[in-house]
């Protein structure tokens, strides 16, 4: 273990500690606002764990996480609070690898398409069986959760999430996805099981973006398809990973907390301008920042050192 | 029973065949998939119901208002949105990628304008909203004249396809763009025609939709999603197939609504589609286009 290494474990570990330790001092707005917020960056971390390395862009983002939220709303009576967790996860590990098995070897625009059509077919059967089956559309959820309790499986979630990430980017698994990314004849070429690795990691950032819901849902009381399966949850998701760049451990997050902090204060200021402003973002992200903001800086020195160092040598 | 199924199923065909037309050309010839699509379809519904409400100017007059303003529409998008991105571009999946984010956001744009305007209220109007009497079966008038528009519009794109120098030049490039240029075709000109010659069949297709079917400013989404999946059941660039898988959706759309459940019309949509892609992801009816 190099020194670096050491530091960079404490530093997580001293993070956490401080975010864990912040319902202690902060106000009952400033909780809902950290869950929010670190519900976004564990989606973020989940979706660019997947889609990251493998350049696949997806959009069932939302079909993972409404899915925890609506077995969280349906089981709640049923089942002890843990365990309700671990079935969703499991739902939607279940559901991610039919989709997976079914559909990774579609690429580009097919997959983006099949991942929000998926989305939409879900939240349609939902309400159709609630409509027609239960005869309800809506349901409550009473769960002795409190949002301090809330905030702290998120945290454990995300940081969870943010280790894996970071293990699996420097393990062999991670290399090979970066060869994948790169040129898939080639991975195949040396080797490497690319469906196998591709669903892997799709059925892994499913779990987390399920769980990202499970958790969330008792936040919300009452839940129905258009608010647990609200397709602008995969757009902020995706717009906020590519921000910071998917192909970096830090990207996402770096992405998820300005964006998640500027969509707050816009749909609190200006609720009928909020999907132009999104969608200008969209276009200034992929006009100027095609590589997400941390590559844009690491550039932007790259360019500047050159410069620096004939100086240094002629004194 | 059927025969009213059938007809109406045929007239949300047709309507559908011509918005997927237009799509099928703007990704089969100018290779960009355009997702905000649906949303120059609502503006120009959008457009036909001011000027029928406000102004008291009938849909088929506001279709020679929405056939040229698309087109130039459709035109500026791909010189100002899809031209530096193409240029730009390392590769094709890095251009599919981009284009798709980019449109995306468009999509956004658009549609909140259209909800600052216009507001997210259901909006429809009354025109030629009476009865015709059709093979024993009543039908509205204004379907029958969608039916004859869509089938006037596409029989005309189709022609002027196959039958001028200039649309033979546009399928050159849909089938292989490398080798156009060998011939002597511009393949960005022909990409920025077949982009703005989209948009004139995207506005004409909202023009005629906005006759019979109510429509909101966020409903744009699900016809790009309803041409798109025709576009890909018929065939990336087939126009042909694009005609023939149009009309089959509306066909399992209007009898899944009449004979099932109306609920399931959209889950039917995306389970056919779903299943197209898994099943046949070059089409029903192949990607050639000669």
């Amino acid at each position: 273990m190099t020194p670096r290494f050491l530091l960079e474990i404490s530093a997580f570990i001293a993070v956490i500690a401080a975010l864990a330790l912040l319902p202690l001092f902060a106000s009952p707005y400033g909780i809902t606002l950290m869950i929010g917020m670190l519900g976004y960056v564990a989606l973020a971390i989940g979706w660019a764990l997947f889609s990251g390395p493998t350049r696949y862009v997806s959009l069932a983002t939302v079909a993972f996480f409404g899915i925890g939220a609506y077995t969280c709303a349906v089981f709640s009576e049923v089942l002890a609070y843990p365990l309700l967790l671990l079935v969703a996860g499991l739902i939607g590990l279940g559901v991610a690898l039919v989709v997976g098995l079914a559909t990774l070897r579609l690429a580009g625009v097919y997959f983006v398409i099949f991942t929000f059509g998926l989305a939409e077919l879900i939240r349609q059967l939902v309400t159709w069986y609630e409509v027609n089956i239960t005869g309800t559309l809506g349901r409550y959820i009473f769960l002795p959760v409190t949002p301090e309790g809330i905030y702290w499986q998120l945290l454990a979630l995300t940081a969870a999430a943010f280790a894996m990430s970071w293990a699996i980017s420097r393990s062999r698994l991670g290399l090979a996805l970066k060869v994948i990314g790169e040129d898939e004849v080639v991975a195949s070429h040396s080797g490497i099981d690319i469906a196998r690795v591709k669903l892997g990691l799709f059925a892994l950032s499913a779990v987390i973006m399920t769980l990202v819901g499970a958790i969330q849902a008792p936040r919300w009381t009452y839940v129905e398809p258009s608010i647990a399966f609200n397709p602008t949850v995969s757009f902020l998701t995706l717009i906020m990973a590519l921000l910071g760049g998917a192909n970096r451990l830090m990207g996402p997050i770096l992405g998820a907390v300005p964006l998640f902090l500027l969509f707050e204060w816009l749909s609190a200021n200006f609720p009928n301008h909020y999907s132009i402003i999104l969608g200008l973002i969209f276009i200034t992200i992929v006009f100027v920042l095609p590589n997400g903001v941390l590559d844009f800086i690491e550039k932007g020195w790259a360019r500047r050192l050159p410069v620096a160092k004939p100086a240094e040598v002629h004194k | 029973m059927l025969v009213t199924a059938v007809l109406s199923g045929l007239v949300l065909g047709g309507t559908y065949a011509l918005l997927a037309m237009g799509l099928t050309l703007q990704y089969g010839i100018a290779r960009i998939m355009n997702l905000a699509y649906g949303e120059l379809i609502i503006v120009a519904a959008f457009l036909s119901y001011a000027l029928f409400t406000y102004a008291g100017i009938s849909p088929v007059w506001a279709l020679l208002i929405a056939l040229p303003g698309g087109f130039v529409l459709g035109y500026a998008i791909y010189g100002l949105l899809m031209a530096p991105l193409v240029r730009r571009a390392r590769n094709a999946a890095s251009l599919e990628i981009d284009s798709i984010l980019t449109t995306f956001g468009l999509l956004f744009v658009i549609q909140g304008l259209l909800l600052v305007t216009f507001g997210a209220n259901f909006t429809s109007y009354s025109y030629l909203n009476d009865a015709v009497q059709i093979f024993g079966t009543r039908l509205a008038a204004n379907r029958l004249l969608a039916l004859v528009l869509a089938v006037v519009l596409g029989a005309a794109i189709y022609l002027v396809l196959t039958r001028t120098l200039w649309g033979t030049a546009l399928r050159a490039v849909a089938v292989a763009p490398g080798s156009a240029p060998l011939v002597g075709i511009d393949v960005e000109r022909a990409a920025r025609m077949a982009f703005a010659l989209g948009g004139a069949l995207a506005a004409a297709g909202g023009v005629v939709i906005s006759m019979y079917q109510t429509f909101t400013a966020t409903s744009g989404v699900v016809f790009t999603m309803k041409a798109l999946i025709i576009v890909i059941m018929g065939g990336v660039g087939n126009i042909l197939g694009a005609l023939s898988a149009g009309l089959l959706l509306g066909l399992a759309e209007t009898m899944v609504a009449t004979y099932v459940d109306p609920g399931l019309t959209l889950a039917t949509t995306y389970g056919l589609f779903l299943a197209v892609l898994l099943w046949r992801p070059t089409g029903l009816f192949g990607r050639a286009v000669r």
